[in-house]
């Protein structure tokens, strides 16, 4: 389910003291466990975004994949720089999601979901095993990989940049207008926002970070193929929003950072650690039924998030 | 042609599994209204099991169909108790659901990779993350040339199972008085509940036999179409079954019978005329195309507005 990370086999004490003592020795035995929480992170943003406007959508690892593999593309034959390569995978993945939402986002719930998921299957299997510039299946070879801190540190300030807009945006016009739609279609329909566009609005929004997450990641990498792109990535991508709470948008980043620490933390059990990893998750999901981030059901609320409302309701 | 014929006939095979598959997957919708995303494991668990009696600890098939069935359904109920009902008793959101069922998949699917000879679960199965298949006569095999087509004794056995079980399943959910529970519970839980049905034993059962069915399209696939990983749920089966799922109509038990072998056929269609590769695009483009133009699927009623 998560690509392995090569890391020391450090206890999680030793693992967690070497954080505060020596950062700099633990940031390069760490680099792969950061970039891989780093862009899941992103791609639990690209999640979050939809979620918040009450639309449950899995399409986001097809977009990754359209990312990815523009931006590999592009540096083989046309050896144009990261920037520009990155900007037309993002471009493309929200150009393929106005196509497909428009049909789409008449679903909901369920049926929106397997939608979605199928979409990212057919990218996979349709387009990518079958196209030669794609190398069919057998992957690519990236000719650009930049996995140190150069390829890196991009990835983590978009994190940032990206939380902390899209917190500031909860509280807008357009913010509000998402809490409305996810708690009752109807009644904001009636209060005249215009639900098709901001479900469109939202689901392209979602597709171009998963685009530019699949950019990013894969010039992290000196090789690309489809099983990355599979059904349980897609089902992590959703896992990584629950568990981090879908209330706010550092709920995916705390996910992230969370899930692929767990497998690290839990190291010393070895050959059982997904054993408890698949615990946690039921775990979380009685105990914490609306994610990590959000106050218990029967504690106070402050005037602004019952504006906001319950993002864990009916639709999602 | 003849070629042709065979390749149609294999995918009546298929479809069977998909079909069996796929009726777990709907009776679960159909009657507690969440996708039970650990029923893929549930199909490796029963594949692996009755593997592990026959070729790890000598014994008779019967008994290893016997077992792998029986783990199957005490699956169910480790779905229904651990991740089902605590969600149900604090109303938690339709989403956790998956989030656990997911959890629960991962636990059972890490159980047997890791079931290494020696490891604690090594008396489970003993090869890790490696494939296997059952060892020759294990069932007795026997090929009949019909017009000069391959007919395999076990996979045509895969058909009658199928046949039997659907018509026995029809029968059940329609005459008996469980069946009527069910199908009350499904229409409306606390309807059900008024009239005296014990909702959450009727949900039990459905479980149970949701599982049960999924532990034996595992051993069949097992036994006649593929070898048998960790992994043959969650990347044979589990995205077809939701596509048969959604292609028959959710929670439809004709549906899914007939949304199986259609996928399969389809599968099998694309195999001959576009070639492999595309074989399952086709499945998945289907079930897309499916969703946008009628997403209550072939035998499922209207409901537009449910969600």
């Amino acid at each position: 389910m998560l690509r392995e990370p090569a890391t020391v086999g450090l206890t999680p004490v030793e693992f967690l003291v070497k954080l505060f003592t020596d950062p700099a020795a633990w940031y390069n035995a760490n680099q792969l466990v950061i970039a891989q929480m780093g862009i899941n992170a992103l791609l639990g943003l690209s999640i979050w975004v939809t979620l918040y406007c009450g639309q449950l959508t899995m399409a986001n690892i097809g977009f990754m994949a359209i990312g990815a593999y523009t931006t590999v593309i592009m540096a083989i034959h046309l050896h144009t720089p990261f920037a520009v390569n990155a900007l037309a995978g993002t471009a493309l993945a929200a150009g393929v999601a106005v196509v497909i939402g428009l049909p789409v986002l008449r679903l909901r719930g369920v049926y929106l979901a397997i939608a979605t998921l199928a979409f990212g299957e057919v990218v996979r299997f349709g387009v990518i095993l079958n196209l030669g510039i794609t190398g069919k299946g057998q992957g690519l070879n990236n000719p650009a990989a930049e996995p140190g801190t150069a390829g890196l540190l991009p990835v983590l300030v978009i994190v940032a940049v990206l939380t902390t807009v899209f917190s500031r945006l909860r509280s807008s016009k357009v913010g509000l207008a998402c809490a409305a739609i996810r708690e009752e279609e109807v009644a904001a329909a009636s209060g005249g926002t215009n639900v098709a566009a901001f479900k469109l609005g939202t689901f392209v929004l979602g597709a171009a970070i998963a685009g530019l997450a699949g950019s990013l990641d894969a010039r992290l990498n000196f090789f690309i193929d489809p099983s990355e792109f599979g059904v349980q990535r897609a089902i992590l991508i959703l896992v990584v929003a629950f568990v981090g709470g879908i209330l706010s948008p550092t709920g995916p980043v705390l996910g992230a950072v969370l899930l692929i620490a767990l497998p690290e933390i839990v190291r010393s059990a070895q050959d059982y650690r997904y054993v408890l990893y698949g615990l946690a998750l039921m775990v979380i999901a009685v105990f914490r039924p609306k994610g990590l981030i959000a106050r218990r059901s029967g504690g106070r609320r402050t005037r602004r998030q019952r504006a906001l409302g319950d993002p864990v309701s009916d639709g999602v | 042609m003849r070629n042709d014929v065979q390749q149609l006939l294999n995918g009546l095979f298929l479809g069977s599994i998909y079909a069996l598959f796929a009726l777990g997957y709907t009776l679960v919708f159909g009657v507690l209204d969440v996708l039970n995303l650990a029923h893929s494991s549930v199909f490796t668990m029963g594949a692996v099991v009755s593997y592990s009696v026959v070729a790890i600890h000598g014994g008779p098939f019967w008994l290893a169909a016997v077992l792998g069935i029986a783990v199957s359904g005490g699956l169910g109920l480790v779905i229904e108790y651990a991740s089902l009902r605590p969600l149900r008793r604090r109303a938690a959101p339709p989403i956790t659901a998956l989030v656990s069922t997911i959890g629960l998949a991962l636990v059972l699917v890490s159980l047997i990779e890791q079931a290494r000879g020696g490891a604690l679960f090594g008396w489970l199965w003993r090869d890790g993350a490696n494939s296997v298949r059952f060892p020759r006569g294990s069932v007795p095999e026997k090929t009949f040339r019909p017009f000069g087509l391959t007919l395999d004794v076990n996979k045509a056995a895969i058909l009658v199972v199928t046949v039997v079980l659907v018509v026995a399943l029809a029968w059940i959910l329609r005459r008996s008085g469980a069946g009527r529970a069910m199908r009350a519970v499904a229409e409306n839980p606390r309807a059900a509940r008024y009239m005296g049905i014990d909702v959450d034993r009727v949900m039990a059962v459905t479980l149970v036999a949701s599982s049960a069915l999924a532990g034996l399209a595992g051993i069949l696939y097992g036994l006649a179409i593929s070898d048998i990983s960790p992994y043959i749920g969650r990347d044979q089966l589990e995205l077809r079954g939701l596509a048969v799922l959604v292609l028959g109509g959710m929670g439809s038990v004709v549906g899914s019978v007939v949304g199986g072998y259609l996928l399969a056929i389809a599968e099998v269609v694309a195999l001959l005329t576009i070639g492999s590769n595309f074989r399952a695009a086709v499945a998945f483009g289907l079930l897309f195309v499916m969703l946008v133009v009628r997403p209550q699927g072939l035998f499922g009623a209207a409901r537009p507005e449910r969600s």
